[in-house]
């Protein structure tokens, strides 16, 4: 060979570009990255305290001071909805991936070793997917109480399904992939076989799953939130400022206060879903 | 290769007596009613240094062959004992981990290049964790081997920090040969290593194959379904029909004169690449029976032209002739059946005047 300069090729770059050319998936990764960071940073973008009660300003509608306008008790929204989005999203994404690894872990145990353990664990996933998963919430919430730890716990204890079976099926078909047996006349531990070299190919599925289970605490989160089972109603999360349009007069008279937490929670969710879907087209070592 | 043999080489692998059956689960319950017998009492021993062709239509049990005695699958029963430098050893009562010492010396190269390699690890990770499960600590050490193996099938070193989908199948199918020589194996067991390629590429990959064999002194046992290809590999070759060896023998006199009927049909379907040369063409009849319901007797006689009654009743076996002590066959054309007071036994000379 010439001394030409063999280019080393990394799949992340190639990833970034699959990525860059799906305009919706960008759409959605950037929306969310830009209200992750607002949240984060939320105290260099607004002036005011979340929960600082100013009487002097209750129930104004948004104006130039106050973006999102102030609720009855003269508390910015703008800057609620900013702090909130810290619990909501933190919350939802800790949820999701903490379901998504034992949900990795187990459907890999499972799909690789089949048998006994394979029954056990779908038929456990059935048992908690078939229950109404808002009275298994609710019934958790009862025995837990509330919090934001505990709601946690809560989403992971109800979550680990999806990515479980997602990761099981996988494995029952990439377990026939010839690089498995190649592993195996190497001597290469089960374990290893299991975590090294199979469960990187299933990365695009339980990202999907797990956006998508993103997107879905972000709306029990507000669903918890407004019934007052949620974080308790003193932390500011999206769910708990929506708990304040509960009445018919808010509704009608304060739309300011239900419907900026609602778009961002929309917008949300729908930014986290593009994203899930053009990562899992990203990341299939298939394509 | 032959001289090796000739001059007095050392058996290296034995088998004895191999017998893979998988259940065949039914109903509801998954309770076996029947067993497919993948192989059936398949003895042969391999000698350092030699190659070992396995030839038969599909579903004859060639890669099961293949897996069983890489252990990939265990065995039903039989006996698998390997020389090691200490002295032999039997491996089906072994554990995995007193495997891993069989594993070093015995590599698998498969069929499918494609998903040989794992498409989300670069070809360094690939060959990084077999040399670290192997004894190679050393990250420096081990990278010098990877690239070795590399150079050693013509392929840049650097080609290491790639991953599996920059390379064509051909290329494939090389660094799948260097993951399988990088932990320095005695014995290959290449699983129709070249079926999956263009032609053109097919000659590339078998030549390197030899040379390597040739520089390392490799034993290989060779399975393909392709006549050419195995002639061209082998120096003996092992014929299977059904999960039994019908005919066993050295490659260049198995070629010229095939004794089993079977073999004689696989090699009248071998494309001669001359218009001169007209063959007449044995054309088997129907498909392999399943291998869940053998014929009784020869497994071959529902096909096969010379078909006799004996053929039916009773199971040849796989015996030396008398002309030639090397050539293996298993069929009542040769041998001495008037004991069972079943009287017609022709030759294949015989027959072939007659029917031709």
């Amino acid at each position: 060979m010439a001394q030409q300069k063999i280019k080393k090729s990394s799949l992340a770059l190639r990833s970034w570009k699959k990525l860059v050319r799906n305009k919706l998936a960008m759409l959605g990764v950037i929306v969310s990255t830009l209200m992750i960071f607002a949240s984060i940073f939320a105290n260099f973008i607004t002036p005011y305290d979340p929960s600082k009660i100013d009487f002097t300003n209750m129930a104004k509608p948004p104006s130039w001071e106050h973006l999102m306008g102030t609720d009855k008790m003269g508390r910015d929204v703008f800057s609620q909805v900013l702090y909130g989005g810290r619990v909501s999203i933190y919350v939802s994404v800790v949820g999701a991936v903490l379901g998504s690894i034992i949900g990795m872990i187990l459907g890999g145990l499972a799909g690789w070793f089949g048998g006994k353990i394979d029954l056990i664990l779908v038929r456990t996933s059935e048992v908690f997917l078939t229950f109404p998963n808002m009275m298994l919430v609710l019934i958790l919430v009862a025995f837990v109480g509330q919090g934001i730890n505990n709601l946690i716990f809560i989403f992971f204890i109800t979550g680990w399904m999806t990515p479980f079976r997602m990761v099981r099926n996988e494995f029952l078909s990439l377990r026939e992939e010839t690089y498995v047996e190649v592993c195996k006349a190497f001597g290469i531990s089960n374990l290893s076989i299991i975590f090294r070299h199979i469960l990187p190919n299933t990365t695009s599925p339980i990202m999907v799953a797990t956006t998508i289970n993103i997107a879905n605490y972000i709306l029990q989160e507000a669903a918890l939130s407004f019934l007052g089972l949620g974080v308790p109603v003193t932390v500011p999360t999206w769910g708990n400022i929506m708990n304040a349009a509960k009445s018919i007069e808010v509704i009608r008279n304060y739309w300011w206060l239900w419907l900026f937490p609602g778009l961002v929670i929309s917008v949300f969710v729908l930014a986290a879903n593009f994203a899930g879907d053009g990562l899992r087209d990203v990341l299939d070592p298939r394509q | 290769m032959s001289e090796a043999k000739l001059s007095g080489s050392q058996p290296l692998f034995e088998i004895k007596n191999l017998k893979k059956y998988y259940p065949v689960l039914s109903g509801f319950l998954r309770k076996t009613t029947g067993w497919v017998k993948a192989l059936e009492d398949v003895s042969l021993t391999i000698w350092a240094g030699e190659t070992v062709g396995v030839v038969g239509e599909s579903g004859c049990g060639k890669t099961t062959f293949g897996k069983t005695i890489m252990l990939l699958q265990h065995p039903t029963s039989g006996e698998l004992r390997f020389h090691f430098p200490e002295g032999p050893r039997e491996l089906t009562t072994m554990s995995s981990k007193d495997l891993l010492s069989f594993r070093r010396r015995v590599q698998m190269i498969f069929q499918d290049p494609f998903s040989a390699l794992n498409p989300s690890k670069r070809i360094f990770d690939s060959f990084d964790e077999p040399l670290r499960v192997h004894g190679h600590g050393n990250p420096k050490e081990r990278k010098d081997i990877i690239a070795q193996s590399l150079e050693m099938v013509n392929l840049n070193p650097d080609y290491m920090y790639r991953y599996p989908h920059e390379f064509s199948g051909g290329q494939r199918q090389r660094i799948c040969i260097a993951r399988a020589l990088c932990i320095d194996p005695e014995m290959v067991i290449c699983d129709e290593p070249v079926s999956a390629l263009d032609v053109s590429i097919q000659a590339q990959v078998l030549n390197l194959m030899k040379d390597l064999q040739r520089q390392l002194g490799l034993t290989y046992v060779f399975i393909a379904h392709d006549l050419s290809v195995v002639q061209y590999m082998s120096d003996r070759i092992m014929v299977m029909y059904l999960g039994k060896i019908v005919e066993m023998a050295d490659s260049l006199s198995l070629y010229d004169a095939p004794k089993h009927p079977y073999t004689e049909a696989l090699l009248s379907a071998v494309p001669i690449p001359s218009i001169d040369v007209k063959k007449k063409r044995i054309i088997l009849e129907g498909d392999v029976p399943s291998p869940i319901h053998k014929p009784s007797g020869c497994s071959f006689h529902t096909r096969c032209r010379y078909a006799m009654e004996i053929c039916s009743v009773n199971e040849p076996k796989l015996v030396p002739l008398a002309d030639s002590p090397t050539h293996f066959v298993a069929c009542h054309l040769y041998g001495d059946d008037s004991k069972n007071g079943v009287t017609p036994i022709l030759t294949m000379e015989k027959h072939r005047e007659g029917n031709l």
